[in-house]
């Protein structure tokens, strides 16, 4: 058995693909997840994978997929690790069909691809709607057979709580939560990889699962770790709004045929059905006829939010149609299956009947711990045998997934984030393990960190438990939540923001006056959320100072100088290349974030206005 | 339209300790389902007759019933208690965690079981690695179109809580990873642990415990056809059983 070890957090798509990765080479992977991994929130992700196969005779290629992905992104991506990752995107779809993915396919039995936002090819591999949870599983089944042969030890239900850092800085290890038993460990590795998915819940109510606080990054933060562009959100286009959460209606269903309409006549209180197509506004197919319902995601939302703002919305409420009624019930069940289900369950109607109706919700942040790279000159790519990538600035700690900003830019394609997850884990899984071998193994011994970092975390859970104030931990989230989704989403607005950042101060101040209503020291969540939501609104403040600063509009930011005339061309501010084509960078400190910008490698695709 | 939403929750502190019954009252809001329910009360933990107690602890993460985690017994129904609408429920609502399962805590259990069955069965595909070894096999989309139905399996434990035969007398493993190894067994690389998956389901706890209750296939929120694998498994195991008998 091998004395090597390395530790994975998050056990999604990044996760287990870098876990998997780490145990081919034969080192053993201490995987840890707040869940059982199974049931991590990729398993949510509907409509498919980008990948430029070119099965439909196209002219697709990985170079046109490279364009699609910085051009959709506003430029604000650093060009090398886009490029490898979408020419590396046909071969992680053909190792998961290897892997026995149930993706759909065409007459000839290959593998079938649909067209997605922001791109006029068939790009994207799919498995029914539940594609996340289909890729999920094949990465789960691969390492339960690791776990099998000894290489993996899963410590699910336990949760990360911060790092473990030597004296000269290098991350050692974590200290982690049993969150059935309550104990805490310090845990050492050779390298550590945070593959800890979104902050959804920062906004309240989103798409996401309500794991996904950002807790891990935040947490990551505050111990020095860069955080970059933390002011790109993705606001989906189309959701179900509910007091629980918003439910994702994937962006297939507009790939498969989907439209998207209102009313032509406000307040019109017809069926939708019976409103004749003459008296119905298509407008996103009116004012963009290229890319018609299949727009970017940002430009989307805002042409929805403009719509319901002006009054054309379903009833008057902030409502669009989602019409794939025209489609055939057999199609849409073997294309879509999935999603009109749970509109279905949760709504009530027959989506293949009656049109849905939708509206914007908070689905994933571009922004994320930053990473590094390792360019390859020759080819404008990377090179995949380094142990720069995936690396964040402090040594031995990687991140991939969602929780690192490298791959989307200012607007992320659809279909592109699950592709972004597993190209992060396949080259940060080998990166952390050789950077383990190289140098983690030549660190000096334990100085004394482990037990110091463990004791501390177990004094800060003994200080959480005695919390015995007014406030109650959810209700200030709620608020949270409700400020970053009407302030920090689709439109930005200078006096809003700042606004909000004060409020976010003081609800931190309000959280220390936080009284714990479970008092038990067995399976207790509400500690763990008053720990949790203590980091959110950390990463709130990084995401509001970052769209505070950034002067301009690019992307999902989209900063305005009157509200009450919400999207329009002059009202909003331009993007601004020669002071904003940077990288926003915050590291913390005792007063709230500090901002830097870093250049962006554009070396590959000069910037050109984007217009669809 | 009833002006509040009641709701009755069967509580545990710890594995070891006793249940009780906890009862709590809400306003009434429209389009509420379970989980939204236990959210609102997590805001202000009282229970009906106002005395402050703790938040209910349950296992919950999507909420789009997609992630498996909330499955709970619903007015004595086993089901995912995210798609519990609760304007479709009898009041008061009666959620008690799952029966076959050890409690952790309240409505959250401990499912760890079904994860060992799949490494039992050894539900994968054995590739040789993650290196670039091109497409994987060509499949007729009408086979995937039914392999897929049964990939969707979300390890809710949904099926082995209304299974008779899951119970303390016996290990049977329940319809889940033999459905799965129905999964496996069709796929091109997948069939070639077809032997050992078979032998799996031959031994202890498998395939033989099956009493033909079929109130799996009713309970899955999935509409995934157990039992039609629980059939084909019978079968491929017979034949299993011959071919190892005379050799063949």
């Amino acid at each position: 058995m091998t004395s090597e070890r390395v530790i994975v957090v998050g056990g999604g798509l990044a996760g287990l693909m870098a876990t998997i990765r780490a145990a081919e080479m034969g080192v053993a992977v201490d995987l840890f997840s707040i869940v059982p991994v199974k049931r991590s929130h990729s398993v949510c992700a509907q409509g498919g994978i980008n990948g430029a196969v070119n099965t439909k005779g196209e002219g697709d290629s990985p170079e046109i997929h490279f364009d699609d992905t910085i051009y959709g992104g506003d430029f604000l991506a650093d060009q090398p690790p886009v490029k490898a990752m979408c020419y590396a995107a046909p071969g992680i779809i053909n190792l998961l069909d290897r892997m026995g993915v149930m993706f759909n396919r065409t007459p000839e039995g290959l593998l079938d691809f649909r067209r997605f936002g922001g791109t006029k090819f068939h790009r994207t591999a799919f498995a029914g709607a539940t594609t996340g949870q289909q890729l999920l599983y094949a990465l789960d089944e691969q390492v339960r057979r690791f776990e099998v042969e000894g290489l993996v030890d899963k410590h699910e239900m336990w949760e990360f709580l911060g790092l473990v850092r030597d004296a000269d800085g290098n991350c050692r290890g974590i200290v982690a939560l049993d969150c059935v038993s309550m104990r805490i460990e310090a845990f050492p590795a050779l390298a550590v990889m945070l593959a800890t998915g979104g902050p959804g819940i920062v906004f309240g109510r989103s798409t996401n699962s309500v794991i996904n606080t950002g807790t891990a990054a935040a947490a990551a933060y505050q111990e020095g770790v860069r955080y970059a562009n933390g002011e790109f959100i993705q606001v989906h286009p189309t959701s179900i709004p509910a007091s629980d959460k918003l439910r994702l209606m994937s962006e297939s269903a507009r790939g498969e045929g989907g439209r998207v309409w209102v009313p032509r006549a406000r307040g019109d209180k017809r069926a939708p059905k019976s409103i004749p197509e003459t008296q119905r506004w298509y407008f996103l197919e009116e004012k963009y006829p290229a890319y018609g319902n299949l727009v970017p995601r940002d430009i989307a939302t805002r042409e929805i939010f403009q719509v319901c703002l002006m009054g054309f919305g379903v009833d008057g409420k902030r409502e669009v149609y989602l019409d794939l009624t025209h489609i055939p019930r057999k199609e849409l069940d073997v294309k879509l299956g999935g999603i009109l289900e749970i509109y279905e369950k949760f709504v009530g109607e027959d989506p293949r009947e009656v049109p849905m109706k939708v509206f914007p919700g908070m689905h994933y942040s571009m922004g994320g711990l930053w990473v590094d790279y390792a360019a390859d000159p020759r080819n404008g790519t990377l090179d995949e045998t380094s142990s720069r990538n995936q690396a964040t600035n402090v040594p031995g700690l990687y991140a991939a997934g969602e929780v690192d900003y490298l791959y989307h830019g200012a607007n992320r394609l659809g279909a592109n984030s699950l592709v972004a997850c597993l190209y992060a884990g396949k080259i940060g899984g080998p990166a952390m393990v050789r950077y383990g071998r190289d140098r983690g193994a030549r660190l000096p011994p334990d100085d004394g960190a482990f037990a110091a970092a463990k004791k501390r975390w177990e004094t800060e859970f003994a200080r959480l438990a005695r919390m015995s104030g007014p406030e109650n931990p959810h209700v200030i989230a709620e608020e949270m939540g409700d400020w970053m989704t009407d302030n920090v989403t689709v439109i930005r607005h200078d006096g809003k923001l700042s606004e909000t950042d004060v409020k976010l101060q003081e609800l931190s101040e309000r959280w220390n006056r936080i009284g714990l209503s479970d008092s038990s020291a067995f399976a207790n969540r509400e500690i763990s959320f008053v720990n949790q939501l203590r980091n959110m609104l950390v990463l709130a403040r990084v995401m509001t100072r970052g769209a505070l600063l950034r002067q301009e509009s690019r992307g999902a930011h989209y900063k305005v100088r009157d509200l009450e005339k919400g999207v329009t061309e002059e009202n909003a501010l331009p993007r601004d290349d020669a002071n904003f084509l940077k990288t926003t960078i915050a590291e913390h400190t005792e007063d709230g974030p500090r901002i830097t910008y870093a250049p962006v490698d554009t070396s590959l695709i000069p910037p050109r206005a984007r217009k669809y | 339209m009833p002006r509040t939403i009641q709701l009755s929750v069967r509580r545990q502190d710890t594995p070891a300790s006793s249940a009780y019954w906890e009862e709590y009252e809400l306003s009434y809001r429209p389009k509420e389902n379970v989980i939204s329910v236990l959210m609102e009360i997590a805001k202000n933990p009282k229970t009906r007759d106002g005395k402050p107690t703790s938040p209910v602890v349950y296992d919950r993460a999507c909420l789009e019933e997609v992630c498996g985690s909330c499955a709970m017994r619903v007015n004595g129904v086993a089901r995912m208690a995210c798609t519990a609408l609760i304007d479709s429920l009898e009041q008061p609502v009666k959620l008690e965690p799952l029966a076959k399962f050890p409690v952790v805590r309240d409505l959250s259990v401990d499912r760890g079981s079904m994860f060992e069955s799949l490494k039992r069965v050894k539900a994968w595909v054995p590739i040789d690695g993650t290196y670039d070894l091109g497409p994987g096999p060509r499949m007729a989309e009408s086979e995937r179109a039914y392999a897929y139905e049964l990939s969707k399996c979300i390890t809710c434990g949904n099926c082995l809580e209304v299974c008779p035969q899951v119970n303390d007398r016996s290990n049977f493993m329940g319809a889940a990873p033999i459905s799965q190894v129905a999964l496996f067994n069709r796929h091109p690389t997948g069939r070639m642990l077809t032997g050992e998956r078979l032998e799996a389901l031959m031994g202890d706890g498998g395939l033989d415990e099956c009493g033909n209750a079929q109130n799996c296939v009713r309970a899955c929120p999935k509409s995934i056809p157990l039992t039609t694998s629980i059939a084909e498994m019978f079968r491929a195991t017979t034949v299993h059983g011959f071919k190892k008998l005379f050799g063949t």
